[in-house]
């Protein structure tokens, strides 16, 4: 067992089940979807770019690629979030959690290709 | 190579990286959980975008104050916590890729970066120069100072440092690394198309003979000199596919050989080789008596074999003689002691020679000997080029200076590609063959060291001449010897060598007409050398020396020249009509 490839993969694994969870529910509902969550996921899935920082192989470099279009997304959703509570003062409408729920689906779809690849990879080896 | 570069820092900033992402997510995430209370007093949650806004402050130690409201007790305990943890991840992160920067290995990656690139951008021809001492400066020097460019390799970051430091007409890029491997000769261009040749000139054999490999596998067409001490690396680079290989001991010997035995065939060599446009140099001819030799090593034995050759006696001063050496010609000693020099009888000798390693025992050997004998020929060898003007003050009558041979070598190879066939053909002839032929370089350069020059005859080089040729009309060679600006002068000039296809003809006769191809090296004045360039190039200034006749150029010009010449027939014929 090698450590380094544990904490690789958990955090990779958890920033899929943490967007996961903040995904899930009704998609215009604010009540279903927790911002502690969506907070959880974001740095779950910053720290899980780091870690996939400074891979020569292909495969490394298309799982940074997954990566970074996740934390993109998800840090889109956070802003239209602070933006629609804090600036506009609009607060959570149906029409705004909406797109930040679909933005997080986005982000989900990235991490979903990660922890494919890195399925596919750790097939790949046979060891 | 960004490809090397940036996984580099990458890797390296994952741990401060991973450790400011921490900090700020539990800062933000303390804020977000700790209850506040607003200015009436209400509880109040701060929220994840005031957290962060607060933290971000704070973290990089700004610090606005407490927003938006006064901090509870509570509140206040977590951000005391917050700065500390925040801002040492800061710092650890800063200072990880400040350290980063000054890594010597990121330096590397960076300089080989830089280095391709300016070689990569380079698009003209240049020479790639591996070594830098005593003779890749004087070469990087006469080399720039004819505008071409170089590229140069030393694996000494002193010297490469002195290089960057200096001022040279064009830019010359540098690399601090061993160029006996592959991957810095390709950084260095050594498969780019403009790389015309390498050159092996550092003092080590070894490294010169793996450079001279590498570059012939790695790029089979590109004419490879290196630069040998021993006979056997020169044999060794020889044997694989070195074009040139130079070793300044046994020319220097064989030059020696040479002024002794025939001294109209060494001063051709002499001028020939020589700086162009400085006094043409007289140099005393070396006896051909006995000979003190001191210093015994690769250059001592180089000599000694030569002279051997050439029948003249030798006597060697050194001090850890072979006991199988017999001991008439073998002293044992140091030459810079009287007695030594005493013993190997200095008084009845002719010539010494002074070719230890170090300079100031060689130095030392020269006063010594010339304090007991003031008319002995001296000849000494110049280690280091820092130590020529003390050699210039102690007025040896031959001064032989190891890398000044090996970069008047290539420098010829380089500028006058024929010029080595020539002396070496010439040499082949009787010597009052070379004292004709001095006797005629000295008459066409007038007591200066003259220029020499190839011209190929084609399209590009000579456009002039090749059209004349064209069009099929035989020029002879004394043709473009002929002044431009008035026909029945010469210019001072002398043709030394003819190739055409794999023949070569040596002083080729001035009536022989000139074919496209041919290859023909000449010496003379600058002036000359000017003139001829004008007449290969200028198709009217060609006409006039071959033909004597002065043809108006320009478009109306050539048309009424055209008009005159369909006229005058029809005007002949009126005038012997009646």
């Amino acid at each position: 067992m090698h450590l380094e490839k544990v904490v690789f993969g958990f955090f990779i694994l958890l920033a899929l089940t943490v967007n996961f969870g903040f995904f899930l529910g009704e998609i215009d509902n604010p009540d279903h979807h927790n911002i502690y969550e969506l907070y959880a996921a974001i740095v779950v899935s910053l720290i899980a770019t780091v870690l996939k920082f400074g891979e020569r192989t292909q495969i490394g470099a298309v799982l940074l690629a997954a990566s970074l279009v996740a934390d993109l997304q998800l840090i889109a959703a956070a802003v239209v979030w602070a933006v629609a509570v804090h600036v506009t003062e609009v607060g959570l409408t149906p029409m705004v959690m909406a797109s930040i729920v679909s933005l997080s689906g986005g982000a989900l779809l990235a991490n979903l290709v990660s922890a494919a690849l890195l399925t596919a990879e750790t097939v790949s080896l046979q060891r | 190579m960004t490809a090397t570069v940036i996984p580099l820092v990458l890797r390296r900033m994952r741990p401060p990286l991973l450790v400011l992402i921490s900090a700020y997510a539990i800062a933000v995430l303390g804020f977000a959980l700790i209850p506040g209370v607003d200015e009436q007093g209400n509880p109040w949650h701060m929220g994840f975008f005031h957290a962060f806004y607060f933290v971000s402050f704070t973290g990089s130690t700004i610090g606005l104050g407490e927003i938006p409201y006064d901090f509870t007790d509570g509140q206040r305990l977590w951000a005391v916590v917050c700065v500390y943890l925040t801002v040492t991840a800061w710092l650890y992160a800063i200072g990880t890729l400040i350290g980063l920067i000054r890594d010597p290995a990121l330096q590397t990656a960076l300089e080989r970066i830089r280095v391709r690139r300016s070689v990569y951008k380079l698009r003209e021809p240049f020479h790639l120069i591996c070594g830098y001492g005593d003779t890749g400066r004087l070469l990087v020097r006469s080399l720039t100072a004819r505008r071409r460019r170089v590229v140069v390799l030393d694996e000494n970051e002193d010297r490469i440092n002195e290089l960057n430091l200096l001022d040279l007409p064009v830019h010359v890029p540098a690399l601090r690394m061993d160029s006996g491997v592959p991957e810095n000769l390709l950084t260095a261009g050594l498969k780019s198309r403009w790389c015309m040749s390498l050159l092996a000139i550092t003092d080590n054999d070894h490294v010169n003979l793996r450079t001279a490999i590498i570059g012939k596998l790695l790029n089979p067409g590109l004419t490879v000199m290196c630069r040998a001490e021993t006979a056997e690396a020169a044999a060794n680079m020889a044997s694989c596919g070195t074009d040139q290989v130079i070793n300044p001991f046994e020319s220097f010997a064989d030059r020696l050989q040479m002024a002794i035995v025939d001294p109209d065939m060494h001063r051709i060599y002499d001028w020939l080789s020589g700086v162009p446009n400085t006094r043409l140099p007289e140099r005393p001819e070396p006896p051909s008596g006995t000979w003190l030799l001191c210093g015994y090593g690769r250059f001592g034995r180089a000599v000694r074999r030569t002279l051997n050759a050439a029948g003249v006696r030798v006597v060697i001063v050194q001090e850890d003689v072979d006991a199988a050496e017999p001991s008439d010609t073998f002293v044992r000693g140091r030459g810079t002691e009287a007695s030594t020099l005493t013993e190997a009888g200095i008084e009845s000798a002719d010539a010494l020679l002074a070719g230890t390693p170090d300079d100031a025992e060689n130095l030392s050997i020269i006063m010594t000997a010339r304090t007991m004998r003031p008319d002995i020929f001296i000849a000494a060898r110049v280690n280091s080029m820092a130590n020529k003007v003390l050699y210039q003050a102690a007025e040896p009558d031959l001064a032989v200076e190891p890398n000044y041979i090996t970069t008047s070598h290539i420098l010829s190879v380089l500028n006058t590609p024929l010029l080595g066939e020539f002396l070496e053909d010439a040499r082949k002839n009787e010597p009052s063959w070379h004292a004709e032929l001095a006797k005629r370089i000295r008459a066409v350069t007038g007591g200066l060291v003259p220029e020499s020059w190839t011209i190929r005859i084609s399209h590009n080089r000579t456009p002039a001449l090749a059209r004349t040729l064209e069009l099929g009309e035989a020029v002879p060679l004394g043709c473009v010897l002929r002044d431009p600006r008035n026909r029945d002068r010469q210019l001072s000039c002398l043709p030394l060598l003819l190739a055409r296809g794999d023949d070569r003809m040596l002083l080729p006769d001035p009536e022989m007409v000139l074919e496209s191809g041919d290859r023909i090296l000449f010496c003379g004045a600058l002036p000359a050398q000017k003139g001829m360039r004008e007449l290969l190039n200028n198709l009217n200034s060609l006409r006039y020396v071959h033909t004597g006749e002065v043809r108006p150029d320009g478009l109306l010009w050539r048309r009424l020249a055209r008009r005159r010449e369909r006229l005058a027939p029809a005007k002949a014929d009126r005038e012997q009509a009646p």
